[in-house]
């Protein structure tokens, strides 16, 4: 690992200054897990490390709101998962930490960073002698001719099929989250669904922070959808591995049993958290059966398009939303 | 914009970080590039914490950091500033007495090999602290980021639902 300079500010805005005057190469190190993690990988080389890791102000989170949950970004997983609130009113968030990583990881893993981790690409971990553009811009993908079982089906490109790997970011889309940033142009806030970009032509570039930008919260609306929702996820083995497929699903249902809201986001399926809007429609004002779960699950997938060893991933697409939609299902009626 | 920080002094390239370990201070002069696990086995010569993976993968290295478990080889070991360190040289009784949790282990034979077992027995200490060893389902859970390479986890989780069942009546 190179060396680099380290900071540890008191504050969010001494943070947020301590990242302007480190410049480009400088980094935001919450838990470390991907980021300290990639460090030693070679991966990552960020000339200065802002650590924003024991920032009190960052790590709080408030459930109780009648409009929002608000979470600090540097709440610890592990004790969001653990939240009674959000266990009860929006079940698929608690999921998809509790099954997300390890309980040790969970206890050092943040809110903001998890959102932020990157892809688990053997290639792009492992570097040369592949080739890799997320890595070496213009070097190549080494998983296009190479081994892309865990690789992406939705939203690749000729540069990059790697999947986004988290669990939380792709339930916090399913219901419309928005963060909070802070950075040296002052506050703004933005959508989740607009932080995480698709690869095409320059894969490195992974989401749509600006330099020096740091994210201070998440926030999602409460909705009574929440309390019909599921996070479903599909590993090789039964936990502590990342999502093969993953859905986060919500549904609200009218007295006919009919659906009158529906959200669905997908994970391990495609290169950033995905919304698969479509699918949503297929099902407003149906009943949840069988067949419409199926056919949802059919629309979310109908974009994808598979490699060499991952094609599994869409008929596994298909049906983990339709399983995801079936707990929602029973959990809104009940 | 004044903050007071001093730019020039701004990123250091050693750190002085004070923090416990096992209940003894300690003051470290850290280059912020070391690991947790490499301070703690290298210059505290505490090697009953082992390196694994050294990835995150394994659990080996499982040390508590303020009370919750952690990966040591994922955690630089600035995170340790002001923190109480616990490795599983510091759980038995100061007489010698093992932790139940070691006793069970010893008890069920929950080992082959020993490589897994500090990070299991840390991680299982924890486990049954937070409330997650209620049933073996829970245990096999909450205790899934720790690998055994030998296969022991019949004993493991025995020895699990042992302690967790003594310090329940305890
Ligand atoms: C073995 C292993 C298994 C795992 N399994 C899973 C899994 O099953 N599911 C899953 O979802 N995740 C999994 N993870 C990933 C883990 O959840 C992430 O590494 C973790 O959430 C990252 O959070 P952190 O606080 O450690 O971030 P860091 O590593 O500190 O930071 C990650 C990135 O975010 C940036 N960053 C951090 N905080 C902020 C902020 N507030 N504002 C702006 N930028 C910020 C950093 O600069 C860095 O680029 C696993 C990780 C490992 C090592
Ligand atoms: S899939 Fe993306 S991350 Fe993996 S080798 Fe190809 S370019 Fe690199
Ligand atoms: S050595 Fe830390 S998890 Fe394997
Ligand atoms: S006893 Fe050998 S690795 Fe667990």
């Amino acid at each position: 690992m190179r060396p680099f300079g380290y900071a540890a500010p008191a504050s969010l805005a001494e943070a947020v200054e301590a990242l302007a005057a480190g410049g480009p190469g400088t980094r935001v190190l919450a838990g470390g897990t991907t980021l300290y993690d990639l460090m030693k990988l070679g991966v990552e080389r960020p000339t200065a490390v802002v650590d924003i890791h024991h920032l009190a102000e960052l790590s709080g989170f408030d459930t109780t709101g009648r409009d929002e949950l608000v979470l600090g970004a540097g709440a610890r997983l592990a004790d969001l998962a653990e939240d009674p609130v959000l266990r009860r009113d929006c079940p698929a968030l608690a999921e998809s930490l509790a099954k997300a990583a390890s309980q040790q990881l969970r206890n050092s893993a943040t809110a903001g960073g998890s959102l932020l981790q990157r892809t688990r690409c053997g290639y792009f971990r492992g570097g040369p002698p592949y080739p890799c553009n997320k890595r070496r811009p213009g070097s190549g993908c080494a998983a296009r001719d190479g081994t892309d079982r865990g690789h992406a089906v939705l939203g690749t490109s000729e540069s990059c099929v790697a999947a986004y790997p988290g669990d939380w970011a792709v339930a916090l889309l399913a219901f419309d989250a928005r963060l909070d940033l802070l950075g040296p142009g002052g506050p703004r806030t933005i959508p989740l669904s607009a932080l995480h970009r698709e690869p095409g032509d320059t894969p490195q570039h992974e989401h749509t922070l600006a330099d020096g930008e740091l994210i201070v919260r998440i926030r999602v609306p409460v909705t009574a959808t929440g309390r019909g929702s599921a996070f479903h996820k599909i590993r090789d083995r039964e936990s502590f591995a990342f999502a093969l497929a993953s859905a986060a699903v919500a549904v609200r249902l009218g007295r006919r049993g009919t659906v009158q809201d529906c959200r669905i986001a997908l994970g391990g399926l495609a290169t950033r958290p995905w919304r698969a809007h479509e699918a949503e429609r297929t099902l407003l004002g149906e009943e949840l059966t069988e067949r419409s779960a199926l056919l949802a699950g059919e629309t979310a997938l109908a974009g994808a398009r598979p490699g060499t060893h991952n094609g599994f991933k869409v008929a596994l697409g298909i049906r983990t939303v339709a399983d995801a939609l079936r707990t929602a299902g029973r959990r809104a009626a009940s | 914009m004044s903050t007071g920080i001093k730019h020039g002094a701004l990123f250091a390239t050693t750190v002085e970080v004070a923090c416990t370990v096992n209940g003894r201070p300690v003051l470290l002069l850290l280059d912020p590039r070391e690991s947790l696990l490499d301070v703690v086995r290298e210059r505290l010569e505490l090697t009953g914490t082992k390196k694994g993976c050294d990835q995150g993968q394994c659990g080996a290295c499982t040390v508590h950091l303020d009370g919750r478990r952690v990966l040591a080889c994922l955690t630089p070991a600035v995170h340790a500033r002001d923190a109480d360190v616990l490795t599983i040289e510091g759980l038995a009784d100061p007489d010698g007495t093992p932790h139940p949790v070691q006793q069970a282990f010893i008890d069920q034979d929950a080992l082959q090999c020993g490589y897994c077992t500090p990070g299991q027995i840390m991680s299982a200490v924890a486990c049954i602290a937070e409330g997650h060893a209620g049933d073996d389902d829970q245990i096999r859970e909450y205790l899934s980021g720790n690998l055994c390479r030998c296969g022991a986890y019949p004993g493991i989780l025995a020895a699990v639902r042992q302690a967790a069942r003594a310090t329940a009546e305890g």
